[in-house]
């Protein structure tokens, strides 16, 4: 018998710090996945800023360099612009990618550099402990929304629709992780935006729907289920450009 | 005919490999695993294993291999 | 002016601060440099977006002094020569990146063209930023190496020195100049770089794609028990190390001074011209001038005769004093006169402060 499913070759086989049912995990898997099928684990470098997947070079068998909050798009710029020949990536969060660090967010995609984003959408702030962010659902109850998040404080930023606009950027598409198929069209997008930086077509994020149980205050199963039926109302799927 | 095998010391018993499997051939396990996670197992029905992979495939800790 | 001929490399060019901090950094191996406008030190940005591709160079205008900080973090931790300018304001942003630097062990190369402040301030210099310079703006037990050139030469010449020893130390390393010197222009010799810096330093800790190693990881966050303190204890020794060796100053008729004027930058211009005219008067006046503000030339400071008053002059409300006074002895012989906001010490305020400490 034939293994037809197993470990990315990119992905240590060490057990993650993640919560049980997060979706970091399956991205992990999935980033691995693909520069393995691309052969590029000796050229690719990842920017991991700040948030609850700062430690991702724990996980990754490629080399890796944190950033501060907000500013892992203008680390990668340094190092790609000084290494066209490798393939440099970000892995943001929704805090990082389109709170503080939103001007980072515009401008590099605004350059057009040539650089492929992973940005996890999970509607709250992990690591430090479930607050609101940029992307929390109206009536979303975080810990900072305590009532559920109210018009005031902002509604759902559609931040990949914003970049859309900007001619500079190639390619956005934003998924999910919901379910097995979702995964696997997620996998496929996280190909393409590597493949763009691999063809130097300019800048291409990935925006992926990603469960967080612990801070949905629900089972994994059920946090899946909450994609399905409200956030990807609030953000719809699809090939954005 | 294939093979799923679950590396129990790394499952955090999230069960969402539970609700995928179209053969339900996953079920929660009785015992701990060295972290203190309740880890899944595999069951043996009349059913066996298609290698479909969904549960690999929705496996936040890739602790699921399958083989055909 | 092409830069980088070879026939110009020592003939006299009139050249800003600005511009030869810029040309010096070029040659010194510069080859990323990310700014963001902001006066007095624009000309240093412009420079570089001019001759920074003469080098095959990367030049970036960032959307902000933050973005800036980060973009020479990334190119620095690719392995190449990366530095950013700024004044004042714009250097408080870059602070948390400067500490980033340290905690990831990264060099790079920092320009402070210090102006008036605190807040908006105005564009004129000062030298109100030595403190946030030399006991570390950012979080966290750090230090950069900072040095304080005094002329266009010495702006030019210290660029060699800056990145060689960021190279060597790992750490991030700051020039404070000031509104004065960036504006002002000056004759400048543009040799090459002195055989004591010209050594390459290899960065096996780059990030470059892990061909044939295992990957490189650079980080500053480490949650393990016992880790942090370990990666301080080691930047402590290398900041140890940095102080036992790199103390660097210029001092002048101090063997019988009955007077030291500390200062530096180009504030010590104005001191050495009071003092070489008090002296052509007999009267026994000497200057030091620290060129490292870190590590702080303590070895200027101790000598036998405890009866020296040291008067120190900057353009502030005293900071650099209090290194003065941890330095000496007797801190009771330690004066100060200082202004600020853009405004200069003059010839007459620093002559007569000397003469009233002579009597």
């Amino acid at each position: 018998m034939k293994k037809i499913y197993s470990r990315p070759q990119s992905l240590y086989d060490v057990v993650t710090h993640y919560c049980p049912g997060c979706g970091h995990g399956i991205v992990h898997k999935l980033v691995a996945q693909v520069v393995d099928e691309l052969q590029i684990r000796e050229k690719v470098i990842a920017v991991a800023p700040v948030g609850c997947a700062v430690l991702a070079y724990d996980y990754w068998n490629f080399d890796c360099t944190e950033a501060a909050h907000g500013r892992a798009l203008a680390v990668a710029t340094g190092i790609k612009r000084m290494r066209p020949e490798t393939v440099v990536f970000t892995y943001q969060g929704d805090g990082d990618l389109a709170a503080i660090g939103t001007n980072e967010t515009i401008h590099t995609a605004n350059r057009g550099e040539n650089l492929t984003t992973i940005f996890i959408n999970n509607a709250v702030y992990g690591m430090t402990g479930g607050q609101m962010a940029p992307t929390t659902l109206l009536g979303q109850k975080t810990t900072t929304t305590p009532h559920g998040r109210k018009e005031q404080e902002g509604r759902p930023l559609k931040i990949s629709e914003l970049l859309a606009q900007l001619e500079g950027v190639y390619y956005v598409e934003r998924v999910s992780l919901h379910t097995p198929q979702q995964v696997i069209n997620a996998q496929k997008a996280i190909k393409q935006a590597f493949q763009n930086q691999i063809e130097e077509k300019g800048f291409s994020l990935v925006e992926i729907l990603s469960p967080c149980p612990t801070y949905w205050n629900c089972s994994a199963q059920e946090a899946m289920d909450w994609i399905a039926e409200f956030m990807v109302k609030e953000f719809p799927l699809g090939r954005i450009k | 005919m294939a093979k799923m095998r679950i590396n129990q010391q790394k499952c955090k018993g999230c069960l969402l490999c539970i609700n995928v499997c179209p053969q339900k051939l996953i079920e929660k396990d009785d015992k701990i695993n060295n972290k203190g996670y309740t880890p899944v197992k595999s069951i043996y029905t009349k059913q066996n294993c298609s290698g479909c992979c969904l549960c690999a495939i929705i496996c936040p800790e890739c602790c699921i291999e399958i083989e055909r | 002016m092409k830069s980088n001929n070879k026939e110009n490399c020592f003939r006299k060019v009139l050249m800003t601060g600005n511009d030869a901090i810029a040309e010096g950094a070029l040659r010194a191996g510069c080859r990323f440099y990310a700014g963001y406008p902001i006066t007095p030190q624009n000309e240093l940005t412009s420079y570089m977006a001019i001759h920074m591709p003469e080098y095959q160079g990367v030049f970036i205008q960032a959307e902000s002094e933050l973005a800036a900080i980060n973009m020479v973090f990334g190119a620095s931790a690719a392995g190449f020569r990366a530095m950013t300018s700024s004044s004042s304001p714009g250097i408080s942003l870059k602070q948390e990146g400067i500490s980033y630097l340290a905690g990831c062990e990264l060099p790079a190369v920092i320009v402070n063209i210090m102006r008036g402040g605190p807040g908006l301030g105005n564009i004129a210099p000062a030298q109100s930023d030595y403190f946030q310079a030399t006991k570390g703006g950012g979080h966290g037990d750090y230090h950069s190496i900072v040095f304080a050139p005094s002329s266009v030469q010495e702006a030019y010449n210290l660029m060699f020195a800056a990145f060689y020893l960021a190279d060597k130390f790992r750490t991030p390393v700051m020039i404070l100049g000031d509104g004065m010197l960036g504006q002002m222009m000056e004759p400048v010799v543009l040799h090459s770089a002195p055989l004591e810096f010209s050594e390459n330093i290899d960065k096996p800790w780059a990030l470059t794609g892990c061909k044939d190693r295992n990957p490189n990881v650079i980080r500053s966050l480490y949650l393990k028990e016992g880790a942090l303190e370990a990666l301080n204890e080691r930047l402590q020794k290398r900041y140890q190390m940095i102080e036992k060796t790199q103390q660097r100053f210029e001092e002048d008729f101090v063997n019988d001074a009955q007077v030291i004027v500390v200062s530096y930058g180009a504030m010590a211009r104005i001191v050495k011209s009071v003092v070489k005219k008090l002296r052509q008067r007999k009267l026994k006046v000497g200057y030091i001038r620290p060129i490292t503000l870190w590590p702080f030339p303590v070895k200027a400071f101790n000598r036998k005769k405890t009866t020296v008053k040291y008067l120190v002059v900057e353009m502030s409300y005293g900071q650099m004093v209090e290194d003065v006074c941890l330095s000496v002895p007797d801190k009771k012989k330690v004066y100060f006169l200082g202004r600020a906001g853009g405004a200069i010490p003059d010839t007459g305020q620093i002559t007569r402060k000397i003469y009233k400490l002579l009597r």
